[in-house]
This record gives structure tokens, C-alpha cells and sequence, in this order.
């Protein structure tokens, strides 16, 4: 039992309502209620439901945190409903919250979401496992307990979908994967049963895959399970440079360009990374390199500052390296 | 109060495309009466890219940056958001991890250093807030920006992983609701410009592999800030900088919308309003000119 005494505040909510059916344009109602410090957002959800207006739409299923279905947006932070205390909320954003779907763009009614990019995407990296596994087995197919490890939490995603409409790539490029997409792909790679050879392939190709996360951390910070996707979407690019397939592109020399410069002069080379990453790519660079230069913001090569004991980073490069590209 | 010192990490662009980052930092440093022993034995930190292809490798490296800085006994500043996340989230994962810590330590090792975890890592922003304290700032503000609506853009390494963030830093920060810069920004005797993308990304992070997500991003921060009446930006980021500076044609053309404005580094807002010259701050170097001095 808690010992935390319950307390009551005033909480006014802009709640957005569409009917897609019937309304041209999404409208917000205002709602005003006390809140306690014991309720949840779903609380809220329900009693705009049961006490204000029947026809308010939202999903909700197993109020356990497990099912997903009810993960919505309050004041534009994606959140599962049935999960989130309102005193978090009020700590977060006051008492004025903006109740919204975790897409208006994709809202069918109410609360309620066309998921079907995220479905989409989801089904596009194969996310179950690809094993030839005898149908007779003469006895279990273990797995020990640091081989499970390797899946960092990535197979508690309850696929709610907070972290995809978080994220500002899925918003922007519609063929991006998104990090919900990489969590269930990371969930079967890092399976040592799993044996599927395009998976991998398949989430570091251009635009749809991994090397377009902007790293912004959003996903990381909303997931309402603690699964730290942009981890995982780490770990999916290092796992293709381990495996060999990652391919020779502006991305992954971008990542591999770091090692050149610093090798040779401890810091970053900013103009020598962009040359390495572009190729002959890099004249469609050259109009803001020379607004740029004009500003003094253009170091030549032969300015090129280096770092102290320059020595100790080259041996350590030499003696830590654990890929090769 | 004791002078306050701190292990500077410059980062790679104060040294090439942001010098007025520098200057700045160490003008305003002079104002407050800062020492800032210079890390000249850093390397580059991999800004989140290195340790997509190794791992291990920017580990070590980032571990002997903040070795360098326990050398001196002292509390290492970035003035780089993506320092802050690369060298502050070295650090949490070889503090949890005393195998891995080990591990690390027996590469540094075969060059005379070693990684203990004494010294805290924390953004140039912060110490002028937590420890110079915002009071003391308010009262040597000689020249207050109290004509300027000024929009604050947090940069997301600064901000997220938040649990990180309140690691390192006193002050913890909202990650959906910031509220440091806009406390400076106040201090300074400007307006804060409230927006929805002042906690957004920039893009810097996919501008050469994904082009046209980055540009959109860039685009959005700069509208956001102009549609609430922003006469100026500020950023304690220099990447966000660069993109929100140098890339305004690609931004206007991704989101069909002409936007500029004037984007100032956080040490350049402080020192315009404790009277630092606009050459000290190196204001000449900005693409986008700041026309308002």
C-alpha cells in the first residue's frame, strides 16, 4: 500500500474530437474535472466516456500495460493511457492538457488511429523467426540465459506504437521503418536461433532503414516499456558492419569516416568527412561550403588542427579496433 | 564564492566551422571570471556516428577524454550537445559496468591512463546556470536584450535521453518542457519565445544521408520560431547552429516556405548582455547575418 496521500486538483483538457464518418474538420472540447493523484490518463479517457459524452471514441483493452492498444498523445507526448499517472502528466505540463490521438493526420475517430503504416512496417522486416528447426526433437532447443540477454528487453514491445508517431523521420519519409519496426527486427537478429540472411539487409537499405534515424532520442524517452529503441537501432547498424553487409554508402562511410579523421588527427576533419562520406557527391555541397569559407567557417587542410599526444590515440585505435570495413 | 574551473572539451567545430563558438565561450568565461583549462589531448567524441561502426573503439576513446580531465582533478564542460551525450553516456555505461570499465581501462592502460569516474561531465549551459547561478548573471547584465523576442532551441542531446541528462546535471530538465534556456534567455532581459519545436531535432545528424529529412527538420524549427514572432534564435548547440545558420536555402525549398533568422550560440546571448563586443563574439562569422546590433 501506498503511503502517498491523495491529493485532488482542478485539471482542464482540450480533448480532439473527428469523426471521419461525418465531421470536415477536427474540432477540441473542453473538459474540466478533478483529478486524483491515484488515477491514470485511461481514467480520464473513461470518464469523458461514461460522464460527459458516450460517443467518445478510444481504444482500450487489458489496462495492464501489455495489450498497447491505448497508447495516445498529451500535450504531444506519446504515452500508453492505462500506464501513465496523471500526476506525472500535471508534473510534466501543468494542469492545461491537450488530449490528442497519437497521429491527428491518421485519426479515424476520437482517439482512434489508422495504424496501418505501422502494421506495414512492421511486417517488412520479418519479425518472427526464421530457424530450421527439427519438427521431432529429441529434446529442448535452449537457450542460455546470455544468449536471452542479448535481446535487451526487445521482445517486451507491446507494438502501441508510441515510439513510431514520436518519431520525426517516420514523419517526414514515409518509407522509413521507424523505431518500432527496428526493435522487433533487432528482437529476431540478436536471436541465435534465428537464421534469416535478408532481415539485416533489408533494415540498412537506404531511406527505409536504420541509417536514416535522425538520433534524436524521442523514441527512447516515450517508450512506455523502457525498451530504448534508438539502442537497438545502434545496435542493428553495428551488427551490419560485424556481418559484413553493410553496404559502401554515403551513410556508412559517414560512420566509418570518423575513425579515418581521428586517426590522423585526433579530432574530427569536417571537410575531409564529407569528402570521404560524398565522393563526387560532394559539388552539390560546394554553394554553402563557399558562403561558408566567406564567414571564416572553412579550416584549409593545411590549418588542419590536430590533437595533443596524437600518438596515444593512434595506438589505442590500432589496439581497440573490433571491426573492419 | 569560490572562482569556479572546469575541463573544457572543446569539441571539433569550435575549432573549424563554429570559431565564433569559441570565442565566445571564452569571452563570456573571461566575464564570469571561469577558468577553463582547455582539454588539448581530446579527440573527437564520434558524435553518435563512430559508435554505429565500433563500439568499443569510441568507448575507449571518449574514456580517455574524461581521463584527462580526472588528471586535472576537475569537472569536465562540453559545449557541444553531442559531446554531452557521447562523453556523459561513456561514462554511465562504464560506471554501471565495472567489466566493461575494466576492460576499457586495459586499452588506456598501454598508454599511461586510466578512466576512475571522478570527474562529472557536464554542458557549458548548465554551469553558467547551476553553478555561476542565474541571480548573479541577472545583475551583471549590462546591455539586457529587452527589445529581442528570442526563441530558445534546446538541440535533443542536451535533453534526452532525459534519465541521462539528470545524471549528469543538477538542474534536471524537462525533456517535453525544457526550461533552462528559456531561464537564461530571461536572465538576459529577453523575451522567451514559446514554440512547439523548441525540443525538436535539427536533422544535422542525417544531413548527408537523408538529405530531405533533415532539411524539413531544419525548416520546421526556424517557422516554428518565426510564426511565435522570434526576432532571433539561440542554441547552446553548435550542430543545431550550423544547420539552423547555414542551411536555410535547403530548408526553404524543403518546406516550401522562405525562412532565415538570426541564430545566436548560448554564449553569445549571455555575452551581448554582460557587454561583450560583437567582434569578441565573433559575430561576423555567422551565414545567416545577425543585423540586429
Amino acid at each position: 500500500m501506498s503511503t502517498n496521500k491523495i491529493t485532488t486538483q482542478k485539471v482542464n483538457f482540450k480533448v480532439f474530437r473527428f469523426n471521419a464518418d461525418e465531421d470536415y474538420l477536427p474540432y477540441y472540447e473542453d473538459y474540466s474535472m478533478d483529478v486524483t493523484s491515484e488515477e491514470v490518463v485511461l481514467d480520464i479517457l473513461n470518464r469523458i466516456k461514461w460522464d460527459y459524452d458516450g460517443s467518445f471514441s478510444y481504444r482500450r483493452s487489458c489496462r495492464h500495460g501489455i495489450c498497447g492498444a491505448c497508447a495516445i498523445k498529451v500535450n504531444g507526448r506519446s504515452t500508453l493511457a492505462c500506464k501513465e499517472s496523471m500526476s506525472t502528466m500535471i508534473e510534466y505540463f501543468g494542469n492545461d492538457l491537450t488530449i490528442e490521438p497519437l497521429s491527428t493526420k491518421r485519426a479515424i475517430k476520437d482517439m482512434i488511429i489508422d495504424k496501418a503504416d505501422f502494421w506495414e512496417k512492421h511486417a517488412a522486416v520479418t519479425p518472427y523467426l526464421a530457424a530450421d528447426i527439427d519438427e521431432c526433437p529429441t529434446c529442448e532447443n535452449l537457450v542460455s540465459p546470455h544468449d536471452a540477454e542479448e535481446l535487451n528487453e526487445a521482445d517486451l514491445c507491446i507494438q502501441c506504437g508510441a515510439c513510431h508517431y514520436a518519431c520525426p523521420a517516420v514523419e517526414i519519409n514515409s518509407d522509413f521503418f521507424g523505431p518500432a519496426a527496428f526493435v522487433a527486427a533487432y528482437r529476431f537478429e540478436a536471436d541465435i536461433r534465428d537464421s534469416d540472411a535478408e532481415r539485416l539487409i533489408n533494415v540498412n537499405e537506404e531511406k527505409q532503414g536504420v541509417w536514416d534515424c535522425v538520433k534524436c532520442f524521442e523514441c527512447a524517452e516515450v517508450c512506455p516499456k523502457d525498451i530504448n529503441p534508438i539502442e537497438k537501432i545502434t545496435k542493428l547498424h553495428q551488427m551490419a558492419f560485424k556481418k559484413g553487409v553493410a553496404k559502401n554508402n554515403v551513410a556508412t562511410r559517414h560512420a566509418v569516416g570518423f575513425l579515418h579523421s581521428i586517426k590522423k588527427h585526433g579530432v574530427l576533419d569536417e571537410g575531409g568527412l564529407v569528402l570521404y562520406s560524398e565522393g563526387p557527391s560532394i559539388v552539390k555541397h560546394i554553394p554553402v561550403a563557399l558562403q561558408m569559407f566567406r564567414k571564416g567557417k572553412i579550416i584549409m587542410p593545411w590549418n588542419m588542427p590536430k590533437s595533443d599526444n596524437l600518438d596515444e590515440i593512434q595506438k589505442l585505435i590500432k589496439s581497440s579496433s573490433t571491426v573492419k570495413f | 564564492m569560490k572562482k569556479l574551473k572546469y575541463a573544457l572539451f572543446t569539441g571539433c567545430t569550435a575549432k573549424q566551422s563554429t570559431p565564433e563558438q569559441m570565442m565566445s565561450t571564452l569571452a563570456v568565461a573571461r566575464k564570469l571570471n571561469i577558468e577553463l583549462i582547455e582539454l588539448t589531448e581530446a579527440s573527437c567524441c564520434g558524435a553518435s556516428h563512430l559508435q554505429d561502426y565500433d563500439d568499443f573503439l569510441s568507448l575507449v576513446l571518449n574514456a580517455r577524454n574524461i581521463a584527462y580531465a580526472e588528471k586535472h582533478g576537475l569537472t569536465m564542460v562540453t559545449i557541444c550537445n553531442t559531446c554531452q551525450l557521447n562523453t556523459a553516456m561513456t561514462k554511465h555505461r562504464l560506471d554501471k559496468n565495472p567489466e566493461l570499465k575494466a576492460k576499457v581501462n586495459e586499452k588506456l592502460a598501454e598508454v599511461g591512463l586510466e578512466y576512475k569516474g571522478t570527474s562529472n561531465i557536464i554542458h557549458f549551459l548548465y554551469a553558467i546556470i547551476d553553478d555561476f547561478g542565474l541571480d548573479k548573471i541577472k545583475k551583471m547584465v549590462v546591455k539586457p536584450l529587452s527589445q529581442f523576442n528570442i526563441a530558445p532551441f534546446y538541440g535533443c542531446h542536451n535533453i534526452r535521453p532525459s534519465e541521462l541528462h539528470d545524471e549528469s546535471h543538477k538542474q534536471k530538465e524537462n525533456p517535453y518542457n525544457p526550461t533552462s534556456l528559456d531561464d537564461l534567455i530571461i536572465a538576459c532581459g529577453g523575451m522567451n519565445v514559446e514554440y512547439e519545436e523548441k525540443n525538436k531535432c535539427c536533422g544535422f545528424h542525417v544531413e548527408l544521408q537523408a538529405p530531405h529529412t533533415a532539411a524539413v527538420l531544419t525548416g520546421n524549427a526556424i517557422a516554428g520560431a518565426t510564426d511565435n514572432n522570434a526576432d532571433m534564435m539561440v542554441t547552446p548547440c553548435p550542430l543545431c547552429h550550423l544547420k539552423l545558420d547555414t542551411q536555410t536555402k535547403h530548408a526553404s525549398e524543403a518546406i516550401g516556405r522562405e525562412v532565415s533568422l538570426p541564430v545566436l550560440h548560448m554564449q553569445q546571448m549571455v555575452g551581448l548582455a554582460l557587454g561583450c563586443t560583437p567582434a569578441e563574439l565573433g559575430l561576423k562569422h555567422h551565414v545567416t547575418e545577425v543585423n540586429f546590433i
